[in-house]
């Protein structure tokens, strides 16, 4: 246990020291607030869609925590390049305490980006069922363990920061864009559905909104099952490859 | 206490370690020298866990590390040729950490990291973030750390690689006062052959992969009719430039690594 708990802490020491990181990181889901929830939000309203602030705040807080998550998860490959990753490597302590330190480690530091995305979001105009918050945090921490889980098993797959943009653009970027944080997935195209239903951040999303706006898609008990379903299959997969690790 | 038979390496159709076979007794200062891309850092990998070998056996105070890797590890500390230590902690929290993952009792450890934190004088500095530091109090930092666990053996990459004469100096006097007085067993290597003269009780040369001699430094340069271990090594392995070869190797081997995957 001391092993999880001091690797835990070293992540999140990391993530508040490093200013830039948690500034940068707001950048985006800034963006996407003002100028797509104020930008389509006329006509969202138009459509008999309602308030789009109300709409899209869930998927902007589930984006921060999806990026911030896998980034997480691939700070392994930092740490192979920069070399912590033997020392580490070379304790005496079971690989699978190791990875579930990092995992848990950085899955807090983006369930931490993503409350402060919460409170942007609230100054913004969001407007959530605040008795439902506990349920929200539910769903974020889901979020953050499988993609933090994702990240660490695509980062040990890697062996230097060359492939870190193709993650992004083809896996990360999609997996954002199909979710339905942007748009509600009713009455979507068949093929668009299709893709929505097999992107596991489409239920997180879906969660998160019928926790903090009623509206869901999937409804709780199919979010929380796929969820917690791939989040331990990710977290088997990642903890073998790790075990495997030489360097 | 270091038990090694016909050790192989290979990376995919590289062999990087060929058939070596030595053993280091308990408290002796082992040198293990070689050009760059001789195999060094490999055997050094396979002796710390980090890789698996191809073939042959490995004995680390009666222990195989590829059985018993957990209690093998608690056995040995290790500096690294390339730096570890996580650059946004500082230096007390790089050590505090490091004894967490070895369990040295909060107590104890609190007592030993100021001790060698001292001994390094690095005290002054300890709650500075550690990418403040110049290269030479990193590697006093990593030296440091890894005697924080009072470990039997002591595996040194190149541990003086970019430190200035005095902080040189003052590791190499540490090292061989920590073998003297709590015989711990040294495994060294350098590129620096006064220091290795200095202190080894034993050396093996490596080049391409085998083992070419070993011997006490007196009986290598006896060997190579030399007058000094650096003429010895040079008789030994030739004066062809090896960083060439080196950076094909490691190509190889992260091709090989990809191609696993």
């Amino acid at each position: 246990m001391t092993a999880i708990y001091i690797l835990w802490v070293r992540q999140l020491k990391r993530y508040v020291r490093s200013k830039p990181r948690i500034i940068a990181a707001l950048g985006q889901p800034l963006l996407f607030l003002l100028a797509l929830g104020f930008g389509f939000g006329p006509i969202f309203q138009k459509a008999g869609q309602g308030n789009y602030i109300q709409f899209l705040a869930p998927g902007v807080i589930g984006m921060s925590v999806l990026f911030t998550a896998v980034f997480s998860g691939i700070e392994l490959i930092w740490d192979r390049q920069f070399g912590f990753l033997k020392e580490t490597l070379v304790a005496p302590v079971p690989r699978i305490l190791i990875i579930t330190g990092r995992t848990a480690g950085g899955a807090t530091v983006a369930i931490l980006q993503g409350c402060i995305v919460v409170v942007i979001c609230l100054i913004a105009g969001f407007r959530p069922h605040l008795s439902a918050a506990p349920l929200g945090l539910l769903y974020m921490c889901l979020i953050a363990i499988l993609f933090t889980a994702l990240g660490t098993t695509l980062a040990c797959l890697m062996s230097d920061f060359q492939g870190f943009q193709l993650v992004m653009n083809f896996l990360v970027m999609p997996i954002f864009f199909l979710s339905g944080a942007l748009f509600p997935l009713l009455n979507v195209p068949k093929v668009l559905a299709v893709l929505a239903s097999v992107d596991p951040l489409s239920y997180g999303i879906d969660g998160l909104r019928g926790a903090l706006t009623g509206v869901s898609y999937f409804g709780a008990v199919t979010d929380v099952a796929v969820l917690s379903l791939i989040t331990g299959a990710l977290l088997v997969l990642g903890t073998y490859l790790f075990s495997r690790i030489q360097l | 206490m270091i038990l090694v038979r016909n050790l192989v390496k290979e990376f995919g159709k590289v062999t990087a370690v060929r058939d070596i076979s030595f053993n280091v007794d308990r408290g002796e200062i082992f040198a293990f020298l070689g050009p760059n891309g001789a195999g060094k850092t490999t055997t050094i990998k396979m002796l710390t866990t980090l890789l698996k070998p191809t073939s042959g056996e490995v004995e680390l105070d009666g222990l195989n590390p590829a059985v018993h890797k957990n209690e093998a590890r608690k056995r040995f500390g290790i500096v690294f040729q390339d730096p570890s230590l996580d650059d946004e902690l500082t230096a007390y929290e790089n050590m505090h950490l490091h004894g967490a993952l070895y369990k040295v009792p909060s107590k104890v450890r609190a007592e030993r990291i100021e001790a060698l934190l001292r001994l390094f004088e690095l005290w002054e500095r300890r709650n500075d973030p550690v990418k403040q530091f110049s290269g030479g109090m990193k590697r006093r930092l990593e030296i440091a750390r890894g005697l924080l666990h009072t470990p039997k053996i002591l595996f040194l990459d190149e541990p003086t690689l970019g430190l200035d004469p005095q902080t040189r100096n003052q590791l190499w006097t540490h090292v061989k006062k920590l073998n003297t007085e709590e015989q711990v067993t040294v495994f060294l290597t350098t590129h620096y052959m006064e220091e290795a003269d200095r202190v080894a009780h034993r050396i093996a040369i490596i080049d391409h992969g085998v083992i070419v001699a070993q011997g006490t430094p007196k009986e290598l340069k006896e060997q190579t009719k030399a007058e000094s271990l650096e003429q010895a090594f040079l008789a030994l392995t030739g004066s062809t430039i090896r960083d060439e070869e080196a950076g094909a190797i490691d190509r190889m081997r992260s091709m090989a690594r990809a191609f696993r995957r």
